[in-house]
């Protein structure tokens, strides 16, 4: 590598895409994307199944080719005589890959170590994972907590710049995915850029810098977690279920209350005040004589801002 | 209402979605329809039922046209005068029925002598068939002097079958070994996974075939052994020669299996392609019964094809003892064959 490819190198961001685009058929899966992950940031694509992400990751992985709009890869494109370079210095775990069941992890990981020039010894890789007692299980053996960090070691044992992580916790039980969130943290905080996939706000929220929100092969928001729970302008999300209807701009007209969305028979209040919301709420449905099934409150999180933006919830969408 | 709707019989139904199913689903109606037609076309030309079942019969020594045309009267035989070498080798490779020797002595003992393998029956009915045209049509020229069985190791159907058996194991093992841990790989998206790292994808495909190696010595060890221990079949050839046209039989369906293997991308869909591809080899390449049972016209055809081209090597060398030399023109078929399709299959393999 020449002094100038690495200033080059060093000056580009970790990602940077264009407006991409991919068509299959009739179906547009990524529509007009631009997005850009600067270097030792974590990114999350957050959004439902079938929203895109999966397709935008594979295309920034060169696994895929873009119909319009350019994607680049620490200062490279894909097809330009630097695949094997980048290859080289991206790590990739994608969407349900199963590996080789009758190979054992050991034997794993050191098939994938072999492919790369670079990189760190493969019992550290298996001890960095966890895995240091399942060195000599079959893969087939393995449960799907251990299966995924299996596929993380593969992803990490090039020492990777960009860590490329495709739904990494989707199925596991919450204990599994914390341990996969905390091989995610270490691996940042050595440096590396993440780039993941998801369609749990608590992971995005907990793991990402920042967060691109996804529907429909479009990014419909981006910001840092804080930021984008921060535009609903609300303290408190009141969800509660009536008797019978009441209408919806006579609650979004409550004083206290931002916006009233109704989905399913629940309706969901942002509200910047509670202390004057509530009270009006309970005398507006009195009002209307339907009475209060059920009501609860939590913080606003990620999936709030989710359905403000798009009607619907992340895990139904 | 009631008998509108008790109009429709389940097991009526039932038997008609199994109907509709089974004709909706293309290599099901393959298999069941059109492939017991092809099987039974080829089988047939093999097998065909000439005006009248010639018979190959050879005839060696200086009165050999003498006695060929003394026979080309009888209608069930093929008569062809040949050298003692020529004839020697082709009824070992199966080809022919009978072989008439001539003696011409001063002494007056002149006629022929039958070399035949009594266990085979065409070589009997053979025998049958020389009799009876010697005695009507020329009973004062060619007299049968003796009969010489040859069932010595080297000559009888096992000595054929066990070379086409090792061919034909080479092509099976290599084709469903490669094609379906290939597609296994597709289908869970190892493959793509692969193809993420900087792995070079042709090292991927040669490894199939290097792995194919480490088999090749058992697979041929088990049949060539099973052979000699069981029924005494020798390999008359060099070791040597025999590893190396198995190398390239091998190397040639690594190659066959992973084109085979490139796109489908279900367990179902390769097993379809591989049987397509094997099918005919099994049928046309000389495994169970030689070639030349089909038409003259045919044969250069069916040469071209890899197993025929390994299963004709591998006779050369353990039925023939033939070396390096004559065995190189399918050697190099095989390596082409290889070749190409592994060039073809790194070109339109699928990934994902």
């Amino acid at each position: 590598m020449s002094a100038g490819q690495s200033a080059e190198g060093a000056l580009a961001p970790a990602i940077r895409c264009t407006g991409l685009v991919r068509r299959f058929g009739e179906v547009t899966a990524v529509a007009q994307v631009d997005l850009e992950v600067r270097r030792g940031e974590c990114f999350a694509l957050l959004g439902p199944n079938g929203a895109g992400k999966t397709t935008t990751v594979e295309i920034l992985e060169g696994l895929q080719r873009q119909d319009a709009g350019s994607a680049e890869l620490l200062g490279y494109r894909w097809g330009e005589g630097h695949d094997r370079e980048l290859r080289q210095r991206i790590g990739v775990q994608l969407q349900d890959t199963q590996l080789g069941e009758r190979l054992t992890v050991f034997e794993t990981v050191r098939l994938f170590r072999s492919f790369y020039a670079r990189g760190r010894g493969v019992e550290e890789t298996i001890a960095l994972v966890g895995l240091g007692e399942k060195r000599d299980a079959r893969v087939g053996k393995l449960s799907g907590g251990q299966k995924q960090r299996l596929a993380l070691a593969c992803a990490v044992v090039a020492e990777p710049e960009i860590l490329f992580l495709d739904e990494p916790t989707t199925g596991l039980d919450p204990q599994a995915r914390l341990q996969i969130w905390s091989l995610v943290e270490r691996f940042r905080g050595e440096g590396g850029t993440v780039l993941l996939t998801t369609h749990y706000m608590e992971e995005a929220a907990r793991l990402a810098d920042r967060v691109a929100i996804m529907d429909h092969g479009r990014i419909i928001a981006l910001g840092s977690p804080a930021e984008l729970v921060a535009s609903l302008g609300a303290e408190q999300i009141v969800e509660f279920e009536t008797a019978g209807p009441v209408p919806l701009e006579r609650l979004a007209a409550l004083p206290g209350v931002r916006a009233a969305t109704r989905r399913n028979g629940t309706t969901t209040l942002s509200v910047a005040a509670i202390g004057e919301a509530l009270p009006a709420l309970l005398s507006e449905v009195n009002r209307w004589g339907v009475g209060i099934e059920s009501l609860r409150t939590h913080q606003p999180t990620l999936e709030d801002v989710f359905i403000r933006l798009t009607g619907r919830a992340l895990r139904d969408a | 209402m009631r008998e509108r709707t008790s109009s429709l019989n389940p097991l009526l139904e039932l038997t008609r979605a199994r109907v509709l199913e089974f004709v909706r689903e293309p290599e099901a109606v393959f298999w069941v329809f059109v492939f017991p037609v092809l099987l039974a076309l080829a089988l047939g030309v093999a097998f065909r039922a000439r005006p009248v079942e010639k018979l190959r019969v050879g005839v060696v020594g200086d009165e050999a046209g003498q006695v060929a045309a003394a026979l080309r009267s009888a209608a069930d035989l093929e008569v062809v005068p040949l050298a003692a070498d020529e004839a020697e080798q082709q009824r070992r490779a199966g080809k022919l029925d009978l072989t008439l020797l001539w003696r011409g002595g001063e002494s007056g003992e002149t006629g022929v002598i039958l070399r035949l393998d009594p266990t085979r029956p065409e070589s009997r009915t053979a025998r049958l068939a020389v009799g009876e045209a010697l005695r009507e049509t020329a009973p004062m020229r060619v007299r049968l002097l003796a009969e010489e069985p040859v069932t010595a190791p080297g000559a009888r159907y096992i000595d054929f079958l066990v070379p086409g058996l090792v061919g034909l194991n080479l092509m099976g093992s290599g084709m469903w070994g490669i094609g379906f841990s290939v597609v296994v790989a597709r289908t869970r998206k190892l493959l793509k996974r692969l193809a993420a790292t900087p792995m070079r994808r042709s090292h991927y495909l040669l490894s199939f075939a290097l792995s194919r190696l480490a088999f090749l010595v058992l697979e041929v060890a088990a049949v060539v052994g099973f052979g000699w221990l069981v029924f005494g079949v020798r390999v008359e050839g060099s070791l040597a020669v025999l590893a190396l046209v198995c190398l390239a039989g091998a190397f040639c369906f690594a190659g066959v299996g992973l084109l085979v293997a490139a796109r489908p991308q279900s367990i179902e869909a390769v097993s379809g392609w591989m049987n397509l591809v094997m099918l005919p080899m099994w049928l046309l390449s000389g495994t169970f019964f030689s070639y030349e049972r089909f038409p003259a016209v045919t044969h250069a055809a069916i040469r071209t094809l890899p197993l025929t081209a390994l299963n004709d090597a591998l006779r050369a060398v353990m039925n023939q003892g033939a070396g390096l030399a004559a065995t190189l023109p399918q050697v190099a078929l095989l390596a082409l064959w290889g070749l190409v399709c592994f060039a073809v299959a790194v070109r339109i393999f699928r990934w994902q």
